[in-house]
């Protein structure tokens, strides 16, 4: 048994540490409207779940006067505790403690609860506050950096990946968040860039402040950087709880099933879809009109919005939606929206997440901007991630599905296992107007009345092909149902494909176009 | 446009923020985006209008107005990102104006020559 004496000993260490930087860096980090790491850690986690690892790590420094300093931690708390009653990794970065700068040992305290949460198959939560690489250690700091990267590129798809933006995070230092899966930032709290605004207005004459440059809002709603947005620290940790309630702890884990009850009354699905097609209406609706309690968790709600996608359950079970959006940009593809949805849909098959898809599109956007900024690679993600992915994929086309917008919304054709289209479905070549104007382009330019003969073919070509029958007379859409049928077919066509099984070609994997 | 006119009649009118988008020869009812409205429209480059490729510092000016040039013809050094970047004619023509001076600090796109 240890003596009294060691055991005062170990507590006074204890203590000391977790002082972290010590009480003037404390004062100056909440002065900043910021918790401390430990804090954070605490919040988050199951109440007097943490178990702290490497609580005695010393920092490795040998220059500039740096042996003589004593940095507690070396300036990130690591360890396990559980979330929802599951067991999670997790590390914090202490900017009390030399601004959370990253030296050698601080990396290997990381890379050490990363290893930790790929072998024992848990998520790992990474809350980033750093001022960045630690100078004095040199190359042995950008060497950590290198270690965490390799670490979250193989952990990729294994196990959960989720980064926190709590304080700045600048420099190689982004890649680590840029590499998980998903990224919470918190108003005026985050910062992330590459470049900073001193280094930029030096070379290139920008004034541009932090927080324009690389805030939380920035990066929610121009970069697409981040993922889930908030007001405060507190409700950014509520966030990650729903978020992970959702989600398997490892790509060979399911997830813990939820309540099922039935959608709230309010959505009526018959009434949210107006019949002009040209009209908008909020898409999310539709989703909430099918999901379990009318819930769903959108993620990158303020980027790429023409585009919604997210999480919601169906009969207790996680499902990923990927819906156009005819609210925003009248639902089009474009760069953004493409990356956005491929980059999803490739999660959800990673974790084995049916995907269900509502379609509603009059096609691509046209422009210079968008040729000349790839939206032919960024559009071909799209159908890469919807052709690669093996989980169930379920399709239901709304109203408009035209030409390469159509085939790239998980149609048939990239073997989507069930394709239903509402009575008002229109899958075409593209748009009646359009059409017209090309077939009968003659006729109504020899037409006395020219605008009246474009109409007069415009509506017979509506009567003969703006229909879901043509589709669903060849079997590219296996049943046209009316709209307050969805909810039935889709908890159906989940139960029946809960054994899906294909195989792939046997490759090292394929080169998709990022 | 009278195809214009007639579809922003069936406009829901509460709803402020709905504009026009047309695509494949239909107009759709829509919120368009920021990134949208701020997207600059194409215009075909003017040659004999020398802009600055990158953000710098004018720091030699080789040149002089009236002066005729052939294609190739190194006009001015901007500096940037540390390097030195020859400034080339893109053209054969004659100097009409020179429209920075040495030391200045110039924006990107920033017009620096003008050649008839």
């Amino acid at each position: 048994m240890s003596s009294d004496k060691k055991v005062k000993e170990l507590q006074q260490r204890r203590k000391e540490v977790q002082q972290g930087g010590g009480e003037k860096a404390i004062q100056k980090q909440v002065a900043m409207g910021k918790m401390t790491a430990r804090e954070r850690i605490i919040k988050l986690l199951d109440e007097g779940s943490f178990n702290e690892y490497d609580m005695f790590v010393e920092h490795e420094a040998r220059d500039f006067g740096m042996e003589q300093k004593i940095l507690h931690g070396d300036g990130v708390i690591t360890g396990t505790g559980t979330l929802g009653g599951r067991p999670v990794c997790i590390f914090a970065q202490d900017f009390t403690v030399a601004g959370g700068s990253l030296g050698s040992m601080h990396a290997r305290k990381i890379t050490k609860i990363m290893d930790h949460s790929l072998k024992m198959r848990m998520p790992l939560i990474g809350i980033n506050d750093s001022g960045g690489a630690r100078i004095q250690e040199g190359v042995n700091s950008l060497a950590g950096y290198g270690e965490i990267f390799f670490r979250n590129t193989l952990a990729s798809g294994v196990i959960p990946q989720i980064s926190v933006i709590l304080g700045p995070c600048a420099g190689g230092a982004v890649y680590s968040p840029a590499l998980t899966d998903f990224v919470f930032v918190v108003d005026s709290i985050s910062k992330m860039f590459i470049t900073g605004p001193e280094v930029i207005k030096t070379v290139l004459g920008e004034d541009i402040s932090m927080e324009e440059l690389g805030g939380a809002r920035v990066h929610s709603e121009t970069t697409g950087n981040a993922h889930f947005f908030s007001e405060s620290e507190d409700e950014c940790f509520e966030q990650i709880k729903s978020l992970l309630s959702y989600l398997p702890w490892s790509n060979t884990d399911v997830p813990e099933p939820k309540k099922v009850v039935e959608p709230l009354s309010s959505y009526n699905i018959s009434e949210i879809v107006p019949g002009d097609k040209r009209q908008p209406y909020d898409v999310r609706n539709v989703i909430k009109a099918v999901t379990d309690g009318s819930d769903f968790f959108e993620i990158q709600e303020s980027w790429a919005a023409n585009m919604v996608i997210g999480f919601g359950t169906m009969n207790g079970r996680t499902v990923g939606f990927v819906a156009n959006q005819p609210l925003v940009l009248a639902g089009v593809l474009d760069v953004d929206s493409s990356d956005k949805a491929a980059r999803f849909i490739r999660y959800c098959d990673a974790f084995n997440i049916p995907i269900v898809t509502f379609v509603d599109l009059p096609g691509y956007l046209p422009g210079v901007d968008q040729e000349h900024a790839g939206v032919i690679r960024h559009g071909a993600k799209v159908l890469y991630a919807y052709s690669e992915a093996t989980v169930p994929k379920i399709t239901v086309i709304i109203r408009k599905a035209y030409g390469g917008g159509y085939i790239a919304m998980n149609s048939r054709h990239l073997r989507a296992d069930f394709v239903f289209a509402w009575p008002d479905a229109e899958v075409a070549v593209m748009g009646p107007e359009g059409a017209a104007n090309i077939i009968f382009r003659r006729e109504i330019a020899a037409a006395e009345n020219p605008e009246e003969m474009r109409a007069q073919k415009v509506q017979e070509y509506k009567e003969k092909f703006a229909n879901p029958y043509v589709a669903a007379a060849k079997g590219f859409i296996d049943s046209v149902i009316e709209p307050g049928e969805t909810r039935k077919s889709l908890l159906h066509a989940l139960e029946v494909s809960g054994d899906k099984s294909v195989g792939m070609p046997a490759k090292k994997h394929g080169i998709p176009p990022f | 446009m009278s195809k214009k006119e007639k579809h922003s009649e069936e406009e829901s009118p509460e709803d402020s923020t709905l504009e026009n988008l047309e695509i494949g020869n239909a107009l759709y009812v829509t919120r368009l985006t920021a990134k949208f409205k701020q997207r600059k429209n194409w215009e075909r480059p003017n040659l004999r209008m020398v802009l600055a490729v990158i953000p710098g510092t004018i720091q030699k000016i080789m040149v002089k107005e009236g002066e005729k040039v052939e294609a190739g013809t190194p006009m001015l050094i901007l500096e940037a990102m540390k390097m030195r970047n020859e400034v080339l004619a893109p053209v054969e023509g004659v100097v009409r104006r020179i429209h920075v001076q040495e030391g200045e600090q110039v924006p990107k796109s920033h017009l620096l020559v003008e050649l008839d």
